[in-house]
C-alpha cells in the first residue's frame, strides 16, 4: 500500500507533464481564421517590446507591433489580436500545448530551445545582450568595476549563469541578489539595496524608465551575452512558421527599399519589380503563402510600418539607437553596416 | 448453517464491505499504473531521462548569502546552501514565534485594558492579511528604506544599520580560546553540581525555588571569572570593514534574511498567540482559584499552574503552526533571500532537471516537518495529561 501512495505521489507531481504535446492541430492558420483572431503570447512589463498600460488596458512595444504585423497579413486589421501575456517560465509550455497562435516575447533563440523544445524561430528582430545597469555616480564604468558589488538578477532564464560565469572569467567575486519578480528586482535596484542590476540591454532600457530617477543610471556599453530575439512557432506547421517568417521580411525588405507607411501608396505606381512584388502587385506571394490577399505585406506597412518605423516608434525611446556615435549596432539595416538583412522577396 | 445459508453473499455486509475495499485498491492500483505507464510514454518520447547525475556539476550560479559559495561549486552543495538558509530561517523562526506568541496569547488576557486591546488589534490584523503581503511589506517598505550604505547609521560597538543589513562585530577566537573553552567545560559541571545540589536542598525542605537559576548563575560566575583571569581574553571583536560596495567581515544579517524572519515570526505568533489564549482559557477557573487561594503570585500561578495543564492543549494545534511556518518559509523568493526553494528554482532553470530537483524539495520540506513533528510528538507525550 506504501509504494502505490508512492508511486501516486509521484504521478501526481508529474501529472502535468502529460499534457504537453497534445492536442496540436495541423493547421493553424485555418484556426486562426476561423477563431476570427490571432492568439500571440507578448510580455506584459517590458516597455518598448511588450508593455500593458494598465490606465487604458492596452498593449504596447516593438513585440506586440510583430503580432499586429501578423494579424495584419492575415485579416488586413491590426486589432484583430488577443494578447496573452506570459511569464518568462510559462511561455514555451504555453506555446507547445497550443494556447498561443505565435510567441512573440523577447525570446532569445537557443539551440536547446529551437531543438529540444521542438520549436522554430522565425527571423531575428531585435540582437540583444546581457548588460548592467549601474548608477552615473557609482564609478563603474567597466565589468571589473563590478569586483564586490551585490547584483539584482531576475530568476528563469540563464541571466545568472551568465553573471557567474562572467565573474568566473575577470576572476571577480559579486553578489547577485535573485529576485523572481519584476517589480520586486527593480524596487531593490532603485532603493539602493543593489549596486548594479543586470538583465538583457532591452530589458534595462525599459526599467531604467521606471526608475524614480532615470537619468541617475546607465548601462554600461559591455554586453556579456548574445541574445537573438525572434518570433516562435511550434514544430509541424511549416506554412504558418513560413507566414510568420515573411511577415518580418516584409517589414525588413520594405525598409531596405525605402517603403514607409507614409509612402507606401503612392509607390504602388512604382516600376522597380522588387516594390511591385513586395506590395503584391506581381507574383501571386500572398496566395502562396496561403493567406486571402496579396496586399498583406503592403497591408502590413501601410498599418504597421516597415522595420524602421516599428523600432522608432517601440525601442528608439528607451534611448536604445540603431546607429550610435556612427557606428552601427547590430540593430542597424545591413546597408549601414549591421545585422538586418531581409532574404529577397522573388 | 441454516442462517448463513438464508443470506446469499451478494447481500452480506461482511462480503460487500470487503469487496469495496478490494475494488477501490484495484481502482487505486489502475490509475496509478495508467499514470505511470502514460508517464513513461511521455518521457520517452519527449527524450526526457531521469538522472541525478546533475548534481555533481559546478552550478555556475552566485549565492548572496548562507555558507560560503563559489559559481565552480556542485550543485548539490549549492542545494545544501539553500538548505541551510531554510534551517537557519525556520529555526530561528520556531523559537521567536513561540515567544512571540507566548506574551501575545497571555496579554490577550490580560486585566489591563490597553494591553489586552492592542494585543486584540495585533492578532486580528496579522492572521487576517495574506504573508506574501506582509513580506513584502517588511522588506520594500521597512528594511529598504533605511539609509543607503553610505548613510549607514553607526552605533556603537560598531554596529551598522542600512538597507544592506545589519552588521556588527563578529567575535573570533584567539590563542587562550581553547583554555577558555576547557573552564567553560568545568563550568558546566560545577552547574550541574549546584543545581543538583539545590534541587535535594528545596526537596528536603519542601519549598518552591529556582534551582536552575542557581545552576546558570554558577555557570555564567564560571565563565566571566576565567574570561577575565586569563593572560589574554579568549575572544577577540573583529569589525567590520568598509569595502567599495559593502562591509566585508563581521556579522552580517540581510534585509531579505531579516524581513523573512521577522515576517513569518510576527505573522505565525499571531496563531501562536490564539493557541495560547484557548489553552489558558481551558484551564478550569477552579485551578486559578484554588492558586490563589495558597498565596501564589500571578507569575507563579502562570508558570506552575496554569501553562503546564495549557500546554497539553497548545502543544499539538502548535506543532501544525511550525509546520506551517517551516512552508511558508519557501515564500523567501518573493523577497530575495536564497532559501532553499529560490536556490532550486535556479538549479531547475540552469540544469533543466525539473522532475528531479521538484522530488529533492519536497523531500527537503517533508524531512524538515517531519522532524518538527517528531520532537513536537515527543514533547507532547511528555506534558500530556497522564492518567492513571
Amino acid at each position: 500500500m506504501r509504494k502505490v501512495f508512492t508511486v501516486g505521489l509521484v504521478v501526481a507531481l508529474l501529472l502535468p507533464l502529460l499534457t504537453i504535446g497534445q492536442g496540436q492541430p495541423t493547421d493553424t492558420l485555418g484556426r486562426v481564421k476561423a477563431r476570427g483572431s490571432l492568439i500571440c503570447g507578448v510580455n506584459n512589463a517590458v516597455p518598448g517590446f511588450g508593455f500593458l498600460d494598465e490606465r487604458t488596458g492596452t498593449f504596447s512595444g516593438f513585440d506586440v507591433d510583430y503580432c499586429k504585423a501578423l494579424a495584419t497579413a492575415i485579416f488586413n486589421d491590426p486589432a484583430k489580436v488577443t494578447y496573452r501575456p506570459l511569464t518568462a517560465a510559462a511561455r514555451f509550455t504555453a506555446l507547445s500545448a497550443g494556447e498561443v497562435d505565435v510567441l512573440i516575447r523577447n525570446t532569445t533563440w537557443t539551440f536547446s530551445r529551437d531543438v529540444e523544445l521542438k520549436l522554430n524561430f522565425g527571423p531575428v528582430t531585435f540582437y540583444d545582450g546581457q548588460g548592467f545597469m549601474v548608477r552615473k555616480a557609482s564609478r563603474i564604468n567597466t565589468l571589473r568595476d563590478l569586483n564586490g558589488a551585490t547584483i539584482c538578477v531576475l530568476q528563469g532564464t540563464t541571466t545568472e549563469q551568465n553573471l557567474a560565469d562572467m565573474a568566473r572569467r575577470l576572476g571577480i567575486t559579486i553578489r547577485p541578489l535573485v529576485f523572481t519578480d519584476v517589480t520586486a528586482r527593480d524596487k531593490a535596484y532603485d532603493e539602493g539595496r543593489c549596486d548594479a542590476m543586470t538583465a538583457d540591454a532591452s530589458g534595462l532600457a525599459g526599467a531604467r524608465v521606471r526608475l524614480s530617477r532615470p537619468d541617475d543610471h546607465k548601462i554600461l556599453p559591455e554586453l556579456i551575452s548574445k541574445e537573438p530575439l525572434a518570433p516562435v512557432v511550434r514544430h509541424g506547421d511549416d506554412t504558418w512558421y513560413d507566414i510568420v517568417k515573411w511577415t518580418v521580411y516584409c517589414t525588413i525588405e520594405a525598409e531596405e527599399l525605402g517603403v514607409s507607411s507614409r509612402n507606401v501608396a503612392q509607390l504602388r505606381t512604382s516600376t522597380d519589380p522588387n516594390i511591385r512584388r513586395l506590395l503584391g502587385l506581381e507574383g501571386d506571394f500572398g496566395r502562396k503563402l496561403g493567406l486571402d490577399s496579396n496586399d498583406w505585406c503592403a497591408n502590413i506597412i501601410a498599418k504597421v510600418g516597415n522595420y524602421g518605423e516599428i523600432y522608432d516608434r517601440n525601442v528608439k525611446p528607451l534611448g536604445l539607437e540603431r546607429i550610435v556615435d556612427g557606428k552601427p549596432s547590430p540593430n542597424a539595416s545591413w546597408n549601414d553596416g549591421g545585422l538586418i538583412y531581409a532574404i529577397p522577396f522573388r | 448453517m441454516t442462517k448463513a445459508a438464508r443470506i446469499p453473499f451478494w447481500r452480506d455486509l461482511r462480503v460487500l464491505r470487503a469487496l469495496a475495499q478490494v475494488l477501490f485498491v484495484i481502482f487505486v492500483i489502475l490509475l496509478g499504473n495508467w499514470l505511470y505507464t502514460n508517464l513513461q510514454a511521455n518521457l520517452k518520447r519527449t527524450n526526457i531521462s531521469f538522472s541525478y547525475d546533475f548534481l555533481q556539476q559546478p552550478a555556475s550560479m552566485g549565492i548572496s548569502e548562507g555558507l560560503p559559495f563559489q559559481p565552480t561549486d556542485s550543485y548539490q552543495y549549492a542545494f545544501w546552501v539553500g538548505v541551510f538558509n531554510t534551517f537557519r530561517v525556520v529555526f530561528l523562526g520556531m523559537i521567536l514565534a513561540t515567544l512571540v506568541g507566548l506574551i501575545v496569547g497571555v496579554a490577550r488576557l490580560s486585566s489591563n485594558w490597553l494591553v489586552r486591546t492592542l494585543s486584540a488589534i495585533y492578532v486580528e490584523t496579522l492572521r487576517n492579511t495574506p504573508l506574501v503581503v506582509q513580506l513584502v511589506f517588511w522588506y520594500t517598505a521597512v528594511f529598504l528604506k533605511l539609509p543607503r550604505v553610505d548613510e549607514s547609521l553607526e552605533l556603537p560597538g560598531p554596529i551598522y544599520l542600512s538597507q544592506r543589513g545589519l552588521v556588527m562585530p563578529q567575535p573570533q577566537p584567539t590563542e587562550s580560546f581553547a583554555l577558555w573553552g576547557m573552564a567553560l567545560g568545568g563550568g558546566l559541571v560545577v552547574a550541574l553540581g549546584v543545581y543538583i545540589a539545590r534541587r535535594i536542598y528545596l526537596e528536603r525542605v519542601q519549598r518552591p525555588g529556582t534551582p536552575w537559576l542557581w545552576g546558570l548563575s554558577a555557570f555564567l560566575l564560571t565563565a566571566l571569572g576565567s574570561w577575565f583571569l586569563l593572560p589574554q581574553a579568549p575572544l577577540r571583536w573583529e569589525p567590520p570593514v568598509r569595502g567599495i560596495f559593502n562591509f566585508e567581515g563581521g556579522m552580517q544579517f540581510t534585509p531579505e534574511f531579516t524581513a523573512l524572519l521577522l515576517g513569518l515570526v510576527i505573522y505565525t505568533a499571531a496563531f501562536i498567540a490564539e493557541i495560547v489564549r484557548a489553552g489558558i482559557l481551558a484551564v478550569s477557573k477552579g485551578q486559578k482559584e484554588a492558586a490563589r487561594a495558597l498565596g501564589l503570585t500571578d507569575f507563579q500561578m502562570l508558570r506552575l499552574i496554569v501553562l503546564p495543564q495549557a500546554l497539553r492543549v497548545i502543544v499539538p494545534p502548535t506543532t501544525s503552526q511550525y509546520l506551517n511556518l517551516a512552508k511558508n518559509s519557501s515564500l523567501a523568493v518573493a523577497i530575495g533571500y536564497p532559501d532553499l526553494f529560490n536556490v532550486a528554482n535556479t538549479i531547475i532553470n540552469q540544469s533543466g532537471r525539473a522532475i528531479e530537483v521538484i522530488l529533492m524539495i519536497m523531500g527537503s520540506y517533508l524531512t524538515i516537518s517531519l522532524l518538527t513533528s517528531l520532537f513536537m510528538n515527543w514533547y507532547n507525550r511528555r506534558v500530556r495529561l497522564v492518567e492513571r
